[in-house]
């Protein structure tokens, strides 16, 4: 307990999982906070391998911690522009409300 | 051994509670700034764990660049309207309970797989540590050798999403005066200039 493992890094990793996922189905108020959830889900990831890769010594799981933080930026910026054009043109962000691909 | 494992209970204590809240809150404003501690406080760990640099990037790339962006688009729409709107309860009980089978089922999965592995008694001891090398270092010798060319992909990556927001939010104004290169450069002397006869008194009429 007073140790620190790897156990306790991968734990925190799973709550912050589920906290993300949690996150995205409990929403009903607007489409960014769905966002933040994912950034929520990728930062475990990130928690993962990087615990990872101090533990067994090996960087390649830090390199890969930083490929997946530049798709994270590139997706946090797409998906905010999406989400202001689609504000500009509906004029509402609410989760309920985008059912246009519904049919 | 133990400053190390207070540390590490006093900031994820910090990140799971901001975690929460970012879901949970009202206001999407202090969502935000939830999400900006819970990736100071994991930046933290992870420069307590050896990962100096990553934890850099990431209060640079998520807390100075990610962050600001999201607190940009949440001023920018108009969300104290939306706060007030509150979902129905029926609706939101019922997505409270697919929401946690769904959580708990992922949870004790994750829980079986981390449970079940066999652990080292801690991580690096300091004798492994190789002192004259700092990790950004080490990262730098990894990163611009073997995964040079995934690194370059990921400057494209980059590249195109930027391409890709700037298409997506621009938009054309109409009425507005623009700079146009093309006739700017295209244009002749005969073009611009133009000699008039003027009668006395009657002045010229002189169109656009």
């Amino acid at each position: 307990m007073i140790e620190i493992g790897l156990g306790h890094y991968l734990t925190l990793a799973a709550i912050i999982f589920i906290i993300g996922v949690i996150g995205i189905f409990l929403n009903r108020k607007n489409v960014i906070i769905i966002l933040m959830s994912i950034e929520l889900i990728l930062l475990a990831v990130n928690i993962n391998l990087v615990s990872f890769s101090i533990y067994l010594q090996d960087l390649v799981g830090q390199i890969f911690t930083m490929f997946i933080l530049t798709v994270a930026a590139a997706e946090a910026a797409v998906g905010l522009a999406i989400i202001v054009i689609y504000y500009k043109n509906k004029g509402s962000i609410h989760v309920e409300q985008i059912s246009s691909l519904k049919g | 051994m133990l400053v190390h494992s207070l540390f590490f209970y006093f900031f994820s204590a910090i990140t799971v509670f901001s975690a929460i809240m970012v879901t949970v809150s009202r206001n999407t404003v202090y969502s935000v700034f939830f999400l900006i501690l819970v990736f100071v406080s994991v930046s933290i760990l992870f420069i307590m764990i050896g990962a100096e640099f990553l934890g850099m990037i990431m209060l640079i790339v998520y807390v100075g660049a990610v962050a600001v962006l999201f607190l940009f688009v949440v001023m920018m729409l108009n969300v104290t309207e939306q706060i007030t709107k509150r979902a129905t309860t029926k609706g939101l009980i019922n997505n409270i309970s697919v929401a946690s089978i769904v959580g708990m089922i992922i949870f004790l999965e994750l829980l079986v797989v981390v449970g079940g592995w066999k652990y080292k008694e801690s991580f690096v001891s300091l004798s492994d540590i190789n002192l004259y090398s700092s990790n950004t270092h080490m990262l730098g010798n990894v990163l611009y050798t073997d995964y040079i060319h995934l690194f370059q992909i990921a400057g494209m990556i980059l590249l195109i999403a930027m391409i890709g927001a700037i298409t997506l939010t621009f938009n054309k104004r109409e009425n507005v005066k623009r700079q146009n290169y093309f006739r700017q450069i295209q244009r002749e002397k005969n073009d611009g200039v133009s000699l008039v006869d003027v009668e006395t008194g009657k002045g010229i009429k002189i169109d656009d």
